[in-house]
């Protein structure tokens, strides 16, 4: 049977609860009737043989670019870079789509006698991956070739020597890249587009770039005026990375290798989340029972352990590869096609259960800041066209946002909390008075170069990610959050989403329209 | 409020509700010819139902109608698989004819029973794939589902038992034989061992609710198989080698009702007396019937049932 397409649900008397995720745990949820619930698609038939896809990827190149074997020769300068830890989510099942495309590019450069081949992860400025992540991206056998010999490395954005600064955009951007990069004869980009925000010019305009180069697109001013991220064509922050990445394939080789995965996003044991409540057989009501009586009894960080063991069987749907934006356009048509779900019309009120993952604290703790981002900045962005929720309208978050951060992950993040949130909320304000601080001080970069910590900088940015849905929203609403966390991130904190609904009559007015976003599996809705 | 536990259970045990807007799928056809019965040939399963025929099914069947077994002589020659087609007038007519077969072939058959009454509820399907092995079929059609799996099961050296009636006999007479078994023995090759079982009526009748122990004896006839091709005829066709299947039923009845050398004799003159019975008014046909195919049992009559 072919998947279903995502489709939109008006709840009716019968419709049975509603599943919410919340954190390490789930929530079922009786929405008002009337409420509509964005379903998600069904997980797209994946490519019955990869291998031979990625192949035949690499020989039949998009846009102006040969055929990656007419592009390696001996005596070259090879670099790979590849996306990080931060894709897919939750990472996906042995092997890695990474590990196969790496392969099959390494198979080449072997074929062609290439000698100087370096692989590098793309952190921008995100804390670098451990020697497991490394493992499990990359593969045993690339990373036991490469990384006993030095030949692994972890993109340094703070590194005063591995950068080097290629110019100015039109619009004053300064494009300043990874030297090993900028330097080779070639630069294989090999990337996993989990969402349409991913890919294209983003990946090495700013996986591989500097806090000076990075700071043009991921400021307050760009992502207000990203409607949404998930829409390209009217993204600034893309726009802005459009003109970088024109910029760099000036002067850079860039041969970009783009993948696409289906949206199987759960394993077997937790199939009641790939399922609709509606069509729960006994198997997956017996096993969310059993799964959310236990994770009641659960001590958090054992319950985050879980659930960041738990790896996706995500399946590749397509791969391209040649010049960057013909590859993209391609991989953003595969991606709508798993992913989109036409929605009529905005509501007044939007609810969503935030997971236990973000792209930012991959086993590591969900902090109240990222609980902001998860929800503001990406899945109020899950959308085309206009936000699921009008110009004033409230939004409800179901997550337990505890006042917990990782010490060694996210560092500035607490100084961001007790200091900068104590102060203003304001995403501009922000800015204005602290970024600089943050992003030059020495010992964020010296824990960001050597340890695994985000960049001195990273909180801001995950601030402003929430900017547009801030800027957009009237309220926004936390269910079962810790009150002091939500209160210090500017929220109104609720027991119980009856009780948040109630709270958000009194932003939209009575009777409100609601929209429930049951998502992950991932959707983007297209509202017009 | 119910405690947590039993809210809990009744939460997974009760299916959820459907919304309204949802149009439900068609119900998958997981019953009827549908039902998968290949668990139950799962060595694990062959042990278990080995065990419980041998020690409950035949001592009981022994218990209630002490079957006397004739003709097992014309079933040593035989390789496996056959297909055993005979008359059906009781529920346990299959436990009787599966305790009376050598064990060779009683550890490796399969029955084919009516879909729509064995295998019309899950529990149903589950015990008689279990205990007896059976097979869904259609009753009156040949259904390629199901034929292509007796098929690969008689080629896998499974035998087949099968009642080509299609149901219990309704008034103690027989019925019209379908054309499964015969298809089946064309299409797979395999001989046709006739079976009658005489005096299971009494016991447990279509209908009855009750037991009422009695006697009862299976016979086996010779094996019948499908006329080859010849240089001036070709091979017996599906239909005739169901009528020959009727016949060498019939024989056995009235060898049952005789004796053998007179059922012979009547044979030989073509006047065996039809399985199907008189074609009669109702009444005169429950007249007719032998003691042996009554529903109560031998009754006391002013004289002897009149031949027709």
């Amino acid at each position: 049977m072919s998947p279903r397409p995502g489709f939109v649900l008006e709840v009716d008397r019968s419709t049975p609860p509603t599943l919410f995720w919340h954190g390490e745990n789930f929530r079922l949820e009786r929405l008002p009737v009337g409420s509509r619930v964005v379903y998600p698609p069904e997980p797209l038939v994946p490519l019955a043989d990869p291998d031979a896809a990625i192949a035949h990827a690499l020989e039949h190149p998009l846009g102006d670019s040969a055929p990656l074997s007419a592009l390696l020769h001996r005596g070259m300068k090879l670099t790979i870079a590849f996306d990080d830890v931060s894709l897919p989510l939750p990472q996906m099942e042995s092997p890695d789509v990474r590990s196969r495309v790496i392969e099959a590019v390494l198979d080449q450069a072997a074929a062609a006698g290439v000698d100087d081949v370096v692989l590098i992860a793309a952190l921008a400025l995100h804390r670098r991956m451990t020697d497991d992540e490394l493992r499990h991206a990359l593969g045993k056998r690339v990373f036991d070739a490469f990384a006993p010999h030095g030949l692994l490395w972890q993109h340094d954005a703070e590194d005063p020597d591995g950068m080097v600064t290629l110019g100015e955009t039109d619009e004053g951007e300064l494009v300043a890249i990874n030297r090993r990069a900028a330097e080779s004869d070639l630069l294989v980009y090999v990337n996993i587009n989990l969402v349409a925000m991913d890919g294209g010019h983003k990946s090495v305009a700013t996986g591989l770039a500097s806090y000076d180069s990075i700071r043009h697109h991921h400021n307050v001013k760009t992502m207000q005026h990203s409607r949404s991220f998930m829409d390209r064509h009217h993204s600034e922050l893309h726009t802005s990375n459009w003109r970088m990445g024109r910029l760099i394939a000036k002067s850079l080789k860039i041969f970009q290798i783009e993948t696409t995965l289906n949206t199987a996003t759960f394993p077997d044991q937790f199939g009641f989340l790939n399922h609709r409540e509606w069509e729960w057989g006994l198997k997956d009501r017996a096993a969310f029972h059993t799964v959310r009586a236990a994770l009641d009894r659960t001590p958090a960080p054992l319950a985050r352990q879980i659930f960041h063991s738990v790896r996706a069987p995500y399946r590749l749907t397509s791969v391209q590869a040649g010049e960057v934006e013909a590859v993209h356009e391609q991989t953003l048509e595969h991606l709508f096609a798993q992913q989109l779900v036409p929605v009529q019309g905005q509501a007044d009120v939007l609810t969503m259960g935030l997971p236990f993952i973000s792209p930012y604290n991959v086993n590591s703790i969900m902090n109240p800041i990222l609980v902001a981002c998860l929800g503001l900045g990406y899945l109020f962005n899950l959308y085309k066209g206009k936000p699921l929720v009008r110009q004033g309208g409230v939004a409800i978050l179901s997550h337990p946002t505890p006042w917990a951060f990782h010490p060694v992950h996210h560092p500035s993040y607490i100084d961001f909390f007790e200091q900068v949130l104590a102060e203003t909320t304001d995403p501009l304000e922000v800015e204005k008075r602290f970024e600089e601080s943050y992003a030059r001080d020495p010992w964020y970069i010296h824990l960001y170069r050597t340890s695994y910590a985000y960049h001195g900088v990273h909180p801001f940015y995950m601030w402003y990610w929430c900017a547009h849905a801030l800027d957009h929203l009237g309220a926004v609403i936390v269910v079962g959050g810790d009150r002091a966390a939500v209160r210090r991130l500017g929220f109104k904190p609720a027991s119980t989403l009856a009780d948040a609904l109630e709270m958000a009559e009194d932003v939209v007015g009575r009777d409100p329209s609601i929209t429930h976003l049951h998502t992950p599996p991932l959707l983007i809705a297209e509202v017009s | 409020m119910r405690p947590a536990l039993p809210r809990r259970l009744a939460a997974v045990l009760s299916p959820p509700t459907w919304p309204g807007a949802i149009e439900r799928p068609a119900p998958k056809a997981r019953l009827g010819t549908s039902y998968d019965t290949s668990w139950a040939r799962t060595p694990a399963a062959r042990v278990g139902r080995a065990v419980m025929l041998d020690n409950l099914t035949r001592p009981l069947v022994h218990l209630v109608a002490a079957p006397e077994v004739s003709g097992l002589e014309h079933l040593e020659p035989l390789e496996r698989p056959v297909i055993f087609a005979g008359n059906h007038a009781s529920h346990l007519d299959t436990s009787i004819l599966l305790s009376c077969l050598p064990a060779r072939f009683r550890h490796k058959s399969v029955v084919a029973a009516a879909s729509d009454y064995f295998f019309d509820r899950h529990w149903k399907a589950a015990l008689w794939s279990f205990s007896l092995g059976t097979i869904p079929i259609e009753r009156t059609k040949v259904e390629r589902r199901s034929l292509e799996l007796i098929a690969g099961l008689l080629d896998d050296g499974w035998s087949l038992v099968i009642f080509p009636e299609g149901g219990r006999s309704p008034d103690g007479w027989g019925q019209e034989f379908r054309g499964w078994a015969a298809y089946l023995a064309k299409r797979c090759g395999v001989p046709v061992v006739p079976f009658h079982l005489r005096g299971t009526r009494p016991i447990l009748a279509k209908g009855s609710s009750s037991l009422r122990p009695g006697k009862v004896e299976v016979r086996f006839g010779d094996a019948l198989r499908l006329e080859p091709a010849g240089p001036e005829r070709r091979e017996e066709d599906a239909r005739r080698f169901g009528a020959r299947i009727e016949a060498a039923v019939s024989l056995l009845a009235d060898e049952a009702e005789s004796d053998w050398w007179s059922a012979r004799r009547r044979a030989s003159e073509g006047a065996t007396p039809p399985l199907r019975g008189p074609q009669a008014a109702p009444w005169r046909r429950t007249w007719a019937l032998p003691d042996s195919a009554r529903k109560d049992g031998a009754r006391r009559r002013l004289g002897p049932a009149q031949p027709w």
